[in-house]
């Protein structure tokens, strides 16, 4: 008896649970599949389905380019980040020098950093470069906060291999350079993978520089664009396109995340559990 | 054969500091100098529409006394209402956080059908960009036309549509649900990879010996798990701090819910004051580094002072 009930309590709690995270998704997609007055009405199950929230998007603006700046920017962020964080990694993770934990936490440090800490002084870096209203503004700001995450947790995995891996090699006299990308870079492919796209989503998701440091509708990212959907008045707000275009750009994201979780959790803990 | 050891282990170390260098140029270009920049800035009358033209003032942006007023950042009331929002903000934010994510890594770790589904749907208002949560709350949120108001009105819960966003207590509220539904998923992945950790056989034992539930989570599992919790309360705690994009499209600049990053945003961009501004985003820094300092300290007291 009090098995069943302990059992019943457990599965209510999990419904409240499931339908708590996901009925905002569901309830955009619903809103995002009306049109006109229906908007306006309160309705908890698909009623009709009309298209053309979906077909206004692409035309009140310029979303498609949109998109292809967020997709550009993350992409190259992600790219850069990993670059420069896998040989970083090594040499925090394996190799043994003063001074090593001092960066490793400054490192850290800088992961927690708040953003607008360094807003004006980054907003005269990007003048002097020429970069303002660029999404090259956007590709160098971003570096602030994914290339210490990516370092952190590449250093991690790197620590965690065993040491016979590389002991043959150092024997032969092989040069470090390429005990990295003969030897680390195939085995830290998978961490590389999970790492990329967590650093991909953070890029994906910015908001404050990519809204401080491009002005005009073609240079904005997705999350701006998104933010700044605006109708003639408070009161008229598009509803419909904003649910739309949100829906775009969060299902390719929720796809990745659902195909990729077992190494993302993997990913998200190793930094924190193990540091 | 020592010598050869010795020259290799010479040769790793340069090659360790020469694969460090890009790395740390990069970050030298966008965070190292940026904030030093920030905080000299932060000295000066400068404007963001020539940011090469200003004269020092001293720490007047900061505090000054002129004429028998106050004037500065840390004199100026909506400052001092963004620092009031941003701590509320962040403790009832991490803390409702902290409670919730370990009661859901409590059920997640228990065995039942159905577990594996729950865990991936934990990952979708995690993987929702914030901009869009917070659009997709706003929506549902609406006093006219959202569904929140609507389910609690058919449930009877309220008689009449409340102003969730336009109100000041209640969209203080409204921004703290909307984080708690955002990143309670986080925190609940990390106290479960902590709980995993736990060894079986503790439990086990608890259960021969006869110990109260409870107890067990309170005594055995809550220490065993506390350092990682530790660790997601400081990743929290930070994030909250700094709090911009959800309040920011939510509810604007308004008194009821700016933070700290709001208001310094605001002086520098939209009033163009980037020395008043600088001054503010030094503040959120040194405010964020003090709380961390303190946090870490308090941890490591309480961990050594139990332990050994």
């Amino acid at each position: 008896m009090n098995r069943v009930l302990t059992g019943t309590g457990l599965a209510i709690a999990c419904i409240v649970l499931a339908v708590f995270l996901l009925f905002p998704l569901y309830y955009a997609v619903l809103t995002s599949f009306k049109a006109g007055s229906e908007l306006f009405r309160v309705d908890y199950w698909p009623t009709d389905i009309d298209f053309s929230s979906y077909v206004r998007i692409w035309q009140e603006q310029p979303f498609a380019r949109n998109i292809f700046n967020s997709v550009l920017v993350a992409t190259l962020v992600v790219l850069l980040s990993l670059l420069l964080s896998l040989t970083a990694a090594y040499a925090l993770g394996r190799v043994q020098f003063r001074g090593r934990k001092f960066l490793l936490y400054t490192i850290l440090g800088v992961s927690m950093f708040p953003q607008v800490a360094v807003l004006s002084g980054l907003f005269e870096v990007i003048r002097a470069l020429g970069l303002y209203n660029n999404l090259g503004s956007l590709v160098l700001s971003y570096l602030i906060f994914t290339l210490p995450f990516t370092v952190w947790v590449l250093t991690t995995f790197m620590r965690d291999l065993p040491l016979e891996i590389e002991e043959a090699a150092i024997m032969d006299g092989l040069s470090p350079f390429v005990i990295v990308t003969r030897i680390f870079m195939p085995l830290m492919g998978p961490a590389m993978v999970a790492t990329g796209l967590l650093a991909f989503i953070a890029a994906w998701n910015e908001f404050l520089f990519a809204l401080t440091f491009t002005l005009s509708n073609e240079q904005r990212t997705v999350p701006v664009a998104i933010a700044l959907i605006t109708g003639a008045s408070e009161y008229e707000l598009p509803w419909g396109n904003i649910m739309a275009a949100s829906v775009i750009v969060t299902l390719p994201l929720i796809a990745l995340v659902l195909i990729f979780q077992r190494r993302l959790v993997a990913g998200l803990t190793a930094g924190a559990v193990k540091g | 054969m020592i010598r050869k050891e010795l020259s290799i282990s010479a040769e790793r170390k340069r090659a360790a500091w020469l694969f460090l260098a890009p790395m740390l140029a990069v970050l030298v270009v966008v965070a190292a100098w940026p904030l030093l920049r920030t905080i000299y800035f932060s000295l000066t009358n400068a404007t963001l529409v020539d940011m090469g033209r200003y004269d020092f003032v001293g720490l007047s942006n900061y505090v000054a006394y002129d004429n028998g007023r106050w004037y500065g950042v840390l004199t100026d009331p909506q400052w001092l209402i963004s620092l009031r929002n941003t701590l509320v903000f962040a403790i009832v934010s991490v803390s409702l956080e902290i409670v919730l994510g370990v009661s859901i890594a409590m059920l997640l770790n228990a065995k039942f059908p159905g577990r594996g589904m729950l865990r991936a749907a934990m990952l979708v208002p995690w993987a929702i960009p914030t901009v869009v949560s917070a659009r997709m709350w706003g929506w549902m949120l609406n006093d006219q036309f959202g569904v929140v108001n609507d389910a609690l009105m058919r449930l009877g819960l309220i008689a009449e549509p409340v102003a969730w966003l336009a109100d000041p207590t209640l969209s203080m509220i409204s921004v703290i649900l909307v984080d708690v539904w955002k990143t309670t998923p986080f925190v609940a992945l990390l106290a479960l990879a902590a709980l995993q950790m736990v060894p079986k056989d503790v439990y086990e034992a608890a259960r021969v010996d006869g110990i109260h539930p409870v107890k067990v989570f309170f005594q055995v599992t809550l220490p065993l798990i506390g350092p990682a919790l530790a660790v997601a309360v400081i990743f929290r705690l930070l994030d909250a701090m700094r709090m911009f994009d959800l309040v920011y499209v939510m509810t604007g600049t308004t008194d009821a819910t700016m933070t700290l990053s709001v208001f310094a945003r605001r002086e520098l961009v939209d009033f163009q004051d980037v020395g008043y501004g600088s001054a503010a985003s030094t503040l959120v820094f040194f405010i964020i580094a003090l709380l961390t300092a303190l946090y870490v300290m308090a941890v490591r007291l309480d961990l050594n002072g139990r332990r050994r």
